[in-house]
């Protein structure tokens, strides 16, 4: 008996211990969704951690349409849509190329392929800071500079390494001998990409899209850089709420500003997570 | 100008020859089995009939056409993989329909083709799987189902048994000669198992790095080995392949084998007139191990029957047959004898040596010369 009672609380220590970083990794957003319910007047008054006395949803209204962001009193909505029309092309064109370049250099390899994608693995290693004063100027050259369409040609370029990366290790493990056969049966290139390569890509499509749709909404840097006031992402416009209230500091509507931003991430992660793990497991147990 | 012609083909990956030049031709309807030991180019040749790798030099020609720069899928041609290369995300029935589909083939056309070929090959209950929910033999069959559905002129099997446990294997070893015979498409099939190559097989081709050692029947191939690797590699067991000595003397001419024990013993050698003037030359003596036997196992019809009593180093009982083997200096000989037999490990014991069906290599070229 004595083994296991001995492992029983050394289990309880454990799961003492791993409740109190829950905990600590919790506080915050707890303090976040606790004072975004609140008026301002109860957070000013102190009470950082204490539930709301008065449970009130106008601070989270104010900063969906209400609140002054930069010049206009609009709140973060057409910003959120802005971020939607970013996130959604960018992700999707960049998962695409990503697909077909990992295709490419797993399936047809000609003279250099190799070569080629060690470049294209470089691409992955280039700081974002280096990049903004050429990517301004061939913005500018294109005549997307300033533009939700400018921003999305930009998340591409970065993210192409990325998902070729992830795609072609993944294609590197499928079976040449499918494409073969297909090649046989009469499949032309694009054919066999997308009746046989794609349909089994899921898993690591799943990981392509939390990464990039992740990094991509969660971008500030190139936001603040390329975009105007009409075409700012939700990072941006965030952070103008946060900076442009010239009076008192509405902490509340801030809060829940926050919280909106973070929601689209967070909900990829809950509804695509599982994959996530699965996907990332699934390359390295094949190759 | 045959169906298939391979007309001094060679394949290079850049300065690396895996096949060296090549000519083979084949009629309509042949049964062809590319055979040798792994890494000798089959699967290279096989591609390269497909259209799937590129001909470096030479030609390729099917019904007198040149197909060096045809599309695989133009070729007319089916191939049923290694690993069968069922693609996993279809049903058996969409495997089985896609290379229907992308020829353009109507879809009703379609249904009654799969239909017909599910009958045939036993797998209409499984048309709605996945080939993950597959067993080995039911994969190989559908694989085989994909390929028929295309009435090739050429068949391409890539070691397409090689999967399979042993009674499964030999199942579908006659299911595929019995497709042969009752088809009569023209069949290219690589394995590297030798007993398919001489069971299934119209004509043999042996391969051994990236050359073409023989090509014949399976008859001839057996028969009439042309140097020490197809003799050592066509049979099982193996020919026995010894160092010998030939000798010519007033009986003619005769083989000296030494024993482990350092005593020497001598064979007439029928076929040796040739090489009368050999005398004291180093050969390479091949026999099989059914021509070294038990004397009363020994073939009767036969006029170059000689009698040896040698002593018995090793006795493994086979269940039909019991092999004996013999301590030759360096080598052991092993003997095909009856199953029951009184023949002890350790004791003296008369062998039958057959040996008009002996064969001399030259030790240094490994060809034949008798
Ligand atoms: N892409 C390649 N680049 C360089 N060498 C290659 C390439 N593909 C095959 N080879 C070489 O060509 C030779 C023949 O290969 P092949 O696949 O035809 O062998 P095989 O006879 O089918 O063997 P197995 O019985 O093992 O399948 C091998 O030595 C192999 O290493
Ligand atoms: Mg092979």
């Amino acid at each position: 008996m004595t083994p296991i009672r001995s492992n029983s609380v050394a289990r309880y220590a454990l799961y003492g211990v791993l409740a109190l970083f829950c905990i600590y990794y919790l506080m915050p957003l707890y303090v976040m969704v606790v004072n975004s319910f609140k008026p301002l007047s109860e957070i000013t008054g102190g009470g950082m951690v204490a539930l709301p006395e008065a449970w009130t949803l106008a601070p989270w209204k104010s900063a969906w349409s209400e609140a002054q962001v930069g010049v206009e009193a609009t709140g973060l909505r057409p910003y959120f849509l802005n971020s939607f029309l970013m996130v959604i092309p960018a992700v999707a064109i960049t998962t695409i190329l990503g697909a077909l370049n990992g295709y490419v250099l797993t399936k047809w390899q000609f003279r250099g392929s190799t070569l080629l994608f060690g470049f294209i693995l470089f691409g992955c290693f280039i700081p974002f800071q280096v990049v903004l004063i050429p990517m301004a100027r061939m913005l500018g050259l294109m005549g997307l500079a300033g533009t939700v369409p400018g921003l999305i040609f930009v998340h591409i370029v970065y993210g192409i390494s990325f998902s070729t990366l992830y795609f072609r290790n993944y294609y590197a493990a499928f079976p040449t001998e499918l494409v073969r056969a297909a090649q046989i049966d009469g499949a032309g290139f694009f054919t066999v990409f997308f009746r046989i390569l794609l349909p089994s890509s899921g898993p690591i499509a799943v990981v392509c899209v939390i990464w990039l749709f992740t990094n991509i909404w969660n971008d500030f840097l190139f936001g603040a850089s390329f975009s105007d006031f009409d075409s700012q992402p939700m990072t941006v416009a965030l952070n103008n709420l946060v900076q442009s209230s010239t009076g008192v500091k509405e902490y509340n509507v801030h809060f829940a500003g926050a919280i909106i931003a973070a929601l689209p991430t967070l909900l990829v992660y809950i509804v695509a997570g599982r994959f996530f793990v699965r996907g990332l497991m699934s390359g390295s147990v094949k190759g | 100008m045959s169906f298939l012609d391979i007309e001094k083909a060679t394949k290079s990956y850049g300065a690396v020859r895996v096949l060296n030049e090549t000519d083979i031709s084949i009629e309509e309807g042949e049964f062809l089995v590319l055979v040798g030991p792994s890494g000798c180019g089959k699967s290279t040749l096989l591609n390269m009939i497909a259209g799937l790798e590129s001909v470096t030099s030479g030609e390729i020609r099917i019904r007198n056409s040149r197909m060096n720069e045809v599309k695989p899928a133009d070729r007319n041609i089916a191939m049923v993989f290694q690993s069968y290369a069922l693609y996993p995300n279809m049903t058996v029935h969409g495997n089985i329909s896609f290379g229907m589909e992308m020829h353009g083939v109507p879809k009703t056309e379609r249904e009654k083709k799969i239909t017909e070929v599910a009958e045939l090959l036993q797998i209409t209950p499984f048309l709605d799987r996945k080939p993950g929910q597959l067993s080995g033999g039911q994969r190989q069959r559908v694989a085989m189902g994909r390929a028929l559905t295309r009435d090739p002129d050429v068949f391409l099997f890539d070691e397409p048994l090689s999967n399979l446990d042993a009674k499964l294997r030999v199942d579908m070893r006659t299911e595929i000669k019995k497709l042969h015979q009752k088809l009569g498409t023209t069949i290219v099939y690589v394995t590297h198992d030798q007993i398919e190559a001489l069971t299934l097989s119209t004509r043999i081709a042996v391969m051994f790095g990236g050359d073409v050692q023989q090509l014949g029947t399976p008859q001839e191939i057996y028969d009439n080995p042309a140097n020490m690797f197809v003799a050592g590699f066509m049979g099982s067991p193996a020919m026995n392949l010894l160092p010998a000595t030939l000798r010519a003397n007033s009986a003619g001419m005769q083989v000296e084998l030494q024993l482990e024990d350092g005593n020497s013993f001598s064979l007439p050698f029928p076929r040796g007139v040739e090489l009368a003037s050999f005398d004291g030359r180093d050969i390479v003596l091949g026999i099989r191990p059914e021509f070294m036997t038990d004397p009363d196992s020994a073939d009767q019809e036969s006029d170059e029957i000689h009698h040896v009593e040698l002593p018995v180093d090793v006795v493994e009982p086979a269940g039909s047959d019991t092999f004996v083997t013999i301590a030759l200096r360096g080598k052991g000989a092993v003997g095909r004898f009856r199953a029951r037999t009184a023949v002890k490990a350790g004791e003296r014991f008369k062998f039958a040596f057959d040996m008009s069906k002996a064969f001399a290599f030259d030790p240094a070229t490994e060809k034949r010369i008798a």
